[in-house]
């Protein structure tokens, strides 16, 4: 573990240098303690792939009296304790009316559309950080197979729902907005409503599954193929 | 009823003093550019701290009220009109149903308040009612103020005149010197690229909005291109590839994965915030004990400055 002066009141903990879903097991239960350690002197977190800033109250306290709680706080947490998170299941209706890069990855990859499906939706991802937007969750880890590149030229629309794949990384777009991931199915399922409560789904840490729905299901929960 | 929006310039956004603990769900801060100016706007009304006010970036922009109040105008030198009359700006003003508010275009700096009394009234989002365009969060429907639109306040027949003397109104200037605070990816930048940082001097380039102002000068290398995305503070400097800075602001993003220097003070990125393209920038290192003991001297010295009251 690592600490780093971030700013006049932030302190950015480095848990890891990569990517895996030990360490962003690490950074979600690291994430619980340091809000139990802080209480209110805590203004922010953002838990990522690999680390944590941690903003605090200038006025309530300091660098170093903060990074004297982290430390102890830390300290308390079991090594190589993996939990488990939250499951989440999303629904997710593969096809070419609402993937529209599928069957490219697909042909990318040397198999076929079906195989990418069952490959995407056969895999359990961990939500490594939320960002870029409102709910935008990042879940890794993609399975090489099916793992594509960002699109040399990005779509200025991406629809609501998207389920998309970059690299090692799959998301489903809360928003409609613009976009340069492969998209190979749409999710009804709203990643981000501000009237909701929770407003997102899930958070960082959790464990999330893809279940493939008809077109009828898809509909019948809500999604939207405008 | 009303302050009806006749012409909102260049950029006038509703603003609190931003949303806090957010972060999680991917939602930015937003808030005042510049807090100084905005929390003398309310201090000015005798109003609470953090009530919502219009900030008005380059002005350009006419109001007018549907209901008696009270409003002030602080930050940027923007000629102010009420009812086509001249008016000094950090003081406040009475205002009847059907008078006219005119802001010219900023002279010095860039950011303007403009607060009436108690704030207006406006449903908050996640604790805040902080516009930011970017998420659709905030404000009237997370947009920017169109003509049209009408921000509901509650009428005030009496308030005290206040006004702040011109010997102690922040005095905007085409330059300003940013202390860093030196940290995240700081290790990585070797010590001639850190000399050369703090060193010479940057300008404003056309690129400066809420989410951050990018600068140009030398190149500032690092000796890594990218990061895994990592959690952004308030005034992280962030050097892209280009190596030109960028200082974020209140509407960042969350999260990204560029290398980064320090973080400006707070303090000093209200004054950067004022600056316009073609302004000239200079950094300064400051560790953490002294930017801590800056905030609190600040804190301490805030709302202690003496209001001088005229007659209406």
């Amino acid at each position: 573990m690592e600490l780093h002066a971030a700013g006049e009141n932030a302190l950015i903990l480095y848990l890891g240098h990569d990517t895996s879903p030990a360490i962003a097991a690490r950074v979600q239960a690291a994430g619980t303690a340091i809000e139990a350690a802080l209480g209110s002197d805590l203004i922010d977190l953002v838990p990522s792939y690999a680390s944590i800033l941690v903003i605090y109250d200038p006025l309530k306290t300091d660098h170093l009296d903060v990074g004297r709680r982290l430390r102890a706080a830390l300290a308390g947490l079991p090594p190589g304790v993996d939990l488990e998170g939250r499951s989440v299941i999303l629904p997710v209706y593969y096809s070419a009316e609402t993937g529209a890069d599928l069957e490219a990855l697909a042909a990318r990859a040397g198999i076929s559309i079906e195989e990418v499906i069952s490959i995407h939706s056969g895999t359990e991802y961990r939500v490594y950080a939320i960002g870029f937007a409102p709910g935008f969750a990042y879940l890794g880890q993609v399975d090489e197979r099916i793992a594509a590149p960002r699109l040399a030229t990005p779509r200025l629309k991406v629809p609501r729902g998207a389920v998309a794949i970059a690299d090692r990384q799959t998301a489903v777009y809360p928003a409609v907005s613009p976009g340069g991931w492969n998209l190979i199915g749409r999710c009804p399922t709203r990643m981000f409503d501000p009237h909701a409560t929770p407003p997102m789904p899930v958070a960082v840490g959790d464990r999330v599954r893809f279940e493939p729905v008809s077109r009828a299901r898809f509909l019948a929960l809500g999604g939207e193929l405008a | 009823m009303s302050l009806e929006v006749i012409a909102p310039g260049a950029l006038a956004l509703l603003q609190d003093r931003g949303r806090f603990g957010m972060h999680r769900i991917g939602l930015t801060n937003g808030g005042p550019l510049d807090p100084e100016a905005f929390n003398a706007c309310n201090r000015l009304l005798g109003n609470r701290s953090g009530c919502t006010a219009i900030e008005i970036s380059f002005g350009g922009s006419h109001f007018r009220a549907t209901l008696e109040t009270f409003f002030c105008v602080t930050g940027a030198g923007m000629p102010l009109a009420v009812n086509g009359v001249e008016k000094p700006l950090w003081a406040v003003h009475p205002l009847a149903a059907g008078d006219t508010i005119a802001l010219g275009f900023a002279e010095r700096g860039c950011r303007s308040y403009l607060g009436v009394a108690d704030g207006f009234d406006i449903e908050p989002t996640f604790g805040s009612t902080a516009t930011v365009v970017r998420e659709s969060i905030g404000g009237l429907g997370g947009d920017k103020l169109q003509a049209g639109d009408l921000l509901p306040f509650k009428k005030v027949s009496e308030r005290r005149c206040f006004y702040l003397p011109p010997e102690q109104q922040p005095r905007y200037q085409d330059r300003a010197t940013l202390r860093v605070i030196p940290g995240y990816q700081q290790a990585h930048f070797s010590r001639l690229q850190q000399r050369r940082f703090f060193s010479h001097a940057f300008t404003v380039s056309e690129r400066c909005d809420r989410m951050g102002y990018r600068l140009e000068g030398p190149a500032i290398t690092c000796d890594i291109d990218g990061i895994l995305s990592e959690g952004i503070c308030f005034g992280a400097v962030q050097i892209p590839a280009d190596g030109q800075p960028i200082v974020l602001l209140n509407d960042r993003q969350t999260i990204g994965g560029y290398p980064k220097i320090g973080a400006v003070l707070s303090l000093d990125a209200a004054r950067l915030a004022q600056l316009r393209p073609g302004d000239t920038v200079h950094f300064a290192p400051i560790n953490q004990h002294a930017a801590h003991n800056a905030l609190h001297l600040a804190h301490a010295m805030s709302g202690r400055s003496r209001l001088l009251e005229r007659s209406p």
